[in-house]
């Protein structure tokens, strides 16, 4: 069994699941940065507070984080088709992998967000810096190294979700793992799959943990 | 701002909590003149750091009035209170650096605020560090400095914006009596070279009998007596002066 075909296969897989967990994250931040800003502006103890606003997000975040993954992809499934024109393989699958990484990626980005000490904020008010200066140049800049280590999280995250849109032909090694493992009782390939979803988790943790590291200036060098 | 007085008007302001009210300013009244070293002294919640967070309305007052040099800062909008800020500096106890960036990056912020070219700002902050004798660190992050060395980045950061006003809340309080001598050095030369308005809060006698002129004696929220620093150390009218007194003797 171990032709050209499947390796083939197996290397497609490896991509695909590189290209929907990537792309996915990516769409994922577009939406979920914004998002985890506004919550840390607005926030009681933020630079703008608004209790309406922070509200509205709050409960938006935990009612959308609180839909089990295969349940989203059911029930966005219109949307998808709207979208990618289809709801299998594996372009179709990025639509309800953003949707599902954007409100952990708010959460994360808010709690990586208020780390950054209330001290520099008020330095940089008392110089007169905009409300976007404070954002991008003091709490994205100053909280660089806890970002990265969520987004090595929802890299993570969202590659299983993306196996787990196997089920309904998700494309990607999931996708492989359950027909070969599940349908077909061909457990070495479902192994083999599973190895290589392991390593993929693997490197992009090892990458992302070292990013973090050597953009962090705050340990003594 | 054309000059650098400092007018406080009445300023009140309350914390209220759930189930608790803290009269953190009643009727505060001071009248800071240009060029002045002024001391504001009291004892930990006696309301220093609010009124001084008055002065450049990071703490908005419930009510009176804080004018600097003619112009009444509430009644300035955002922009203006932005622009009005960058001529008041402020350093901190804890320093308030950026932690990521190197030092000379620190200095440069507040002249990158200001929209000044890159060039400019380096050349500038370069020539701020050479005042303050850390030259030779710029390439260094905050992290591998010492505390008397992050407060002089600070005050090299404060200095780029060219202040007519210098407010410090406890900047030398988280350093030794020797560090702290320096930075009140340094601060000293600023003033006669500069000759910008200072407000130093402390709780420490030693610091105001150093290097402030006039002194307010603070407590409960409310200014107990001010006056010129000898006149007040050595024949205190208040309570709250005497107290702080004593407790200065038994330190030194
Ligand atoms: N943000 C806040 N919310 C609620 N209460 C506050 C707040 N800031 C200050 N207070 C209260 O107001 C009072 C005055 O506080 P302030 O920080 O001005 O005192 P301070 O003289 O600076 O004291 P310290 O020497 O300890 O810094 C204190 O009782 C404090 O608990
Ligand atoms: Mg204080």
């Amino acid at each position: 069994m171990w032709n050209e075909t499947m390796i083939r296969m197996l290397l497609n897989g490896l991509c695909d699941t590189f290209y929907m967990t990537l792309v996915s994250t990516f769409f994922g931040y577009v939406i979920g940065l914004p998002l985890g800003i506004a919550l840390t502006l607005t926030d009681s103890g933020g630079i703008m507070p608004n209790k309406g606003v922070y509200r509205i997000l709050d409960v938006f975040i935990n009612i959308t984080r609180s839909i089990p993954f295969l349940i989203l992809l059911i029930l966005v499934m219109p949307l998808t088709k709207m979208i990618a024109g289809k709801t299998y393989g594996s372009t179709a699958t990025i639509v309800p992998l953003t949707l599902a990484a954007a409100p952990l990626i708010g959460r994360m980005v808010e709690s990586s967000l208020k780390e950054v000490g209330h001290g520099v904020i008020e330095a940089a008010l008392s110089m007169g810096a905009k409300t976007e200066t404070i954002v991008f140049k003091v709490l994205i800049s100053e909280a660089r190294t806890s970002l990265l280590v969520g987004a090595t999280i929802v890299l993570g995250t969202v590659l299983g979700y993306s196996a787990m849109a196997g089920v309904i032909g998700g494309g990607g090694l999931g996708d492989i793992a359950i027909r070969f493992g599940y349908y077909r009782y061909e457990t070495g390939v479902m192994l083999v799959t599973l190895l290589l979803i392991v390593a993929a988790v693997q490197l992009m943790q090892g990458a992302g943990m070292l990013a973090a590291k050597i953009l962090d200036h705050r340990k003594q060098a | 701002m054309e000059t650098t007085s400092i007018e406080i008007q009445h300023l009140y302001k309350t914390y209220s909590s759930q189930n608790s009210q803290v009269k953190a300013l009643r009727d505060v009244s001071l009248s800071i003149p240009e060029h002045e070293i002024f001391g504001v002294i009291g004892l930990s919640g006696a309301g220093k750091s609010t009124l001084v967070r008055c002065m450049n309305l990071l703490e908005r007052p419930d009510s009176g009035k804080v004018i600097l040099g003619g112009q009444d800062l509430l009644a300035l909008n955002k922009k203006q209170l932005r622009l009005c800020r960058q001529k008041i500096g402020m350093i901190f106890q804890h320093f308030n650096l950026l932690e990521q960036l190197n030092v000379l990056a620190n200095v440069c912020f507040p002249l990158e605020i200001r929209g000044i070219p890159a060039r400019r700002r380096k050349e500038k902050a370069m020539d701020l560090l050479q005042k303050v004798g850390l030259a030779d660190k710029a390439k260094a992050y905050p992290s591998q400095l010492s505390g008397g060395q992050k407060q002089r980045v600070a005050i090299a950061r404060v200095l780029a914006n060219d202040p007519g006003i210098l407010l410090c809340d406890e900047a030398t309080s988280a350093l030794d009596p020797e560090t702290t001598k320096t930075i009140l050095d340094l601060l000293k030369t600023i003033h006669n070279t500069m000759g910008i308005t200072i407000v130093i809060i402390t709780h420490e006698m030693a610091v105001v009998r150093d290097i402030c002129t006039k002194v307010a004696v603070l407590d409960d929220g409310a200014v107990q007596e001010c006056g010129n620093v000898a006149e007040v150390f050595h024949a205190p009218k208040s309570k709250a002066a005497r107290r702080l007194l004593l407790m200065g003797d038994k330190e030194e």
